[in-house]
């Protein structure tokens, strides 16, 4: 094969490279609608099911169970709304997970709409918020000083 | 005084900039011989006052100089010397400090040591260099100063996140900005090129090697910093698809491609407009991850500060500085004449490709970290979450990788799809062999690491064969350079894919003396003791850890707490053998003296890393191979006038 203009192929091949590359991004995207679910999101778009999620919020006061197992916990994340969600977690959580304060959890739902999480992930310091609830002023951030 | 110093010298090097910025643009105008002959030595003393006014800030650091805001903010007097010198730039001010430093540094470099290039070209190079500069001093002097004095002065720092502190940070942060920021003279050079119309085979050659250098400590910086997630933060990850991590994935991705182009067009003058444009993009994406990291409006470890003014500042450099970039390309383009061509069938054709799929690979990671940005400004939350990247990029990477393994059996300009076919069998063959091994050993492997690792297997073989019928001695450092680091692709590959297959996991609260099994070891719970280090204290659980009947070691997790700030980390312990690594870290402890603790066998996972240094050092190879044939080729040309 010899291209009239290579320049042109090249072009066009680009394009399509291009295109490709959003089209797998919408594809992809499509495929896990939304990622983070905050309580009120819940009721709201209803449980997802079919893949895995991250929840955010705070930990309710006084919601944490321990297992006698020693290493699985059981605790309530909730926000503004009356909305909360119950979580497990079998694992070490980070060292700053505690009541009343954020927390980023990913896993999946169950039907009961128990959402069992794979990872509490770690923040990167006290003050941390997650970004979708600081940006809805959700949460006033509390600082230990 | 030393605060002071700093500043001044930071103010002279600004300065400096926008002298080599005038001088510059005023002998491409005059072409007066007098103003060629000063732009040299004016790159030079601006990058070497930058470095000067980085070295006060280091001083300052290290003496604890508690009048300095910065220091005070970020450093303590109780600190390991280490982490006063590293803390220099763990900080928002101290890495820009670092950021305009390495590109002052690379800019004198340069008008030191490049010799090949026009010297109009050169010349306007390093004006485009300096105009860079000029913005970041700017952004530096009026919105990040690092030498603020502090009044009164306070008794004691604040000190230094304790996740930061760790020898990681010593090494990191400069190998990734030398690659980050040192990308920008492909960029400089790109709008040299398009501004004396000077694109072509020996323009790329000149630019090579920068480019060569820059991408070898881009992958040095991004494979230490996924060892120091991966040991730090506790999780047992080694990429998260976090924006930060993504912000120097997308200018590795686009130096790669470039790194490609710019072969062509030295070998074989084809692909000129797409290489300048590569060399732009590669840069901008540079520019685009500083954005992100640097504006604070992502939370993370790397964004010190929120401060929506810098984040305004930098958005306006930014688009300042890609827009005029694009803009030059879109003026200068159709001057840009079209390079030889080329079968499709053939090693252009086969980098062609691998350009086009990296391209693919850097639209959907910049898509993905952005949007949720973009749709964050209009009022709708999104997350988008490694799920995404996996699902968008995993494919194509895999592709990639084949194309990688085929594209270097090819010849230049032409070869034959039939001929192909034969070199292919052996590599093919390999892949069965893989294939049915992994199949057989581990039934119920998921799709993707199968792949992985049959593709690792088939890959590794085909990266090889370059050196096949070559008499080893006599080939070139530059295929030497070429193979390992195809070779250290695979290499990582592997270690991702027997990662994600076979890792073992165990959860468990354990009270001293019970034992456990992870894998193929048995760890046996010995007891928790109290450590102190310099600036915290911790306790430590001691395991002894044992495979069948080989001779046991110990394993020494530690839960930390660091006295200032008051913050509480997890050090995970971590021993390498021959196969793989065992991982261990401890949790809280509980009412009954029970103990959390957390056990991995990874198997083959240091293979991740170590294919990543591969990578880096095949470049160095190819870096050295390319330098000395030079030397060669210029003495060869000096005996022939003489």
């Amino acid at each position: 094969m010899k291209p009239k203009n290579q320049r042109l192929v090249l072009l066009a091949l680009a394009l399509v490279a291009v295109l490709g590359a959003v089209l797998l991004a919408m594809s992809a995207m499509r495929d896990q609608a939304a990622f983070f679910y905050a309580p009120g999101d819940v009721a709201r778009k209803g449980l997802p099911l079919d893949r895995a999620v991250r929840i955010g919020g705070m930990v309710r006061q006084g919601s944490i169970r321990r297992h006698p197992d020693g290493i699985t916990i059981d605790f309530l994340v909730g926000d503004d709304t009356a909305e909360t969600i119950p979580v497990r977690f079998t694992g070490i959580t980070p060292e700053l997970f505690r009541e009343n304060s954020g927390v980023v959890a990913e896993g999946r739902f169950q039907s009961d709409g128990r959402f069992v999480a794979s990872e509490i992930l770690a923040k990167h310091d006290e003050n941390y918020v997650p970004p979708q609830l600081a940006a809805e002023g959700r949460h006033k951030t509390e600082t230990l000083e | 005084m030393i605060a002071e110093a700093g500043l001044a010298a930071l103010w002279l090097a600004a300065a400096l900039s926008l002298l080599q910025l005038f001088l510059g643009t005023a002998a491409l105008r005059e072409g007066g011989e007098a103003m060629l002959r000063v732009v040299r030595p004016v790159a030079v003393a601006q990058g070497v006052l930058a470095g000067l006014s980085f070295l006060f800030l280091i001083w300052l650091f290290l003496r604890t100089d508690l009048s300095v805001q910065l220091v005070a903010a970020n450093s303590h007097s109780a600190k390991p010397w280490l982490y006063k010198f590293a803390g220099a730039w763990g900080n928002h001010e101290g890495s820009m400090l670092l950021w305009v430093t390495v590109l002052a540094v690379a800019g004198a470099a340069v008008a030191l040591f490049e010799r090949r290039l026009k010297q109009n070209t050169l010349i306007a190079t390093l004006a485009a260099q300096a105009a860079i500069g000029l913005g970041f001093y700017a952004f530096l002097l009026f919105a990040s100063n690092p030498f603020t004095r502090l009044s009164p002065v306070p008794v004691e720092g604040n000190g230094l996140n304790p996740l930061l502190q760790d020898p990681g940070l010593a090494f990191h942060p400069p190998t990734l900005y030398f690659g980050y920021v040192g990308i920008s003279i492909a960029f400089s050079f790109a709008v040299g090129a398009l501004v004396t119309r000077d694109v072509g085979p020996d323009f790329a050659r000149a630019m090579r090697p920068w480019v060569l250098a820059a991408w070898i400590f881009l992958t040095l910086g991004i494979t230490a910093g996924s060892y120091w997630a991966y040991y730090e933060l506790g999780w047992g990850g080694w990429w998260f698809w976090d924006p930060v991590e993504n912000a120097s994935l997308m200018p590795w991705l686009a130096a790669t491609a470039l790194l490609h182009s710019v072969t062509v067009l030295a070998t074989r003058d084809g692909l000129r407009a797409w290489t300048v444009m590569l060399a732009v993009v590669a840069f901008s994406m540079s520019m685009i991850g500083t954005f992100l990291v640097r504006s604070g409006i992502l939370t993370s470890v790397h964004a010190f500060a929120v401060d929506p003014r810098r984040g305004a500042f930098i958005l306006v450099l930014l688009f300042l500085y890609i827009g005029g970039a694009l803009l030059l390309y879109g003026l200068r383009v159709g001057t840009v004449k079209e390079g030889s061509r080329f079968d499709f069938i053939s090693r252009e054709g086969a980098l062609v490709v691998n350009n086009l799929l990296l391209t693919v690979i850097l639209g959907v990671v910049l898509f993905g970290t952005i949007y949720p940005l973009v749709t964050e400004a209009f009022g709708e939350k999104l997350s988008i979450g490694p799920p995404y990247f996996n699902a968008a990029a995993g494919p194509v990477a895999l592709i990639l990788v084949v194309f990688m393994g085929a594209g270097a059996m090819l010849r230049w300009r032409s070869d034959r799809a039939r001929e192909l076919i034969g070199r292919l069998a052996i590599p093919v063959l390999i892949t069965a062999c893989a294939l049915l091994l992994v199949v057989l050993l581990a039934p119920g492997i998921r799709i993707l690491p199968l792949f992985g690792l049959v593709l690792a297997a088939g890959v590794g073989a085909a990266s090889i064969a370059p050196l096949w019928k070559r008499n080893l001695r006599r080939t070139p450092l530059f295929i030497w350079g070429m193979v390992v680091a195809h070779l250290g692709i695979a290499v990582a590959l592997a270690g991702m894919a027997s990662e994600a297959a076979f890792t073992k996991e165990t959860l468990i609260a354990a009270r001293p003396g019970q034992t456990m099994g992870v894998g193929p070891y048995s760890v046996r719970f010995d007891s928790v003791e109290p450590v102190a280090g310099p600036n915290w204290t911790a306790v430590e659980a001691r395991l002894t850890a044992r495979r069948g009947e080989g001779s046991p070691f110990a394993l020494r997790p530690q839960a930390r707490m660091f006295s200032s700030p008051p913050t509480p980390t997890s050090e995970a312990a971590i021993v390498t053998v021959l196969d793989g690594q065992l991982y261990v870290a401890i949790g809280e402890s509980d009412d009954q003296g029970r103990w959390q603790l957390r056990l991995w066998w990874k198997p083959a996972v240091t293979l991740i890393w170590l294919g990543g240094f591969m990578v880096a050092f095949g470049g160095l190879l190819a870096l050295l191979g390319r330098v000395r044939r030079e030397r060669r080729s210029a003495r060869r040309l000096e005996e022939a006038l003489a």
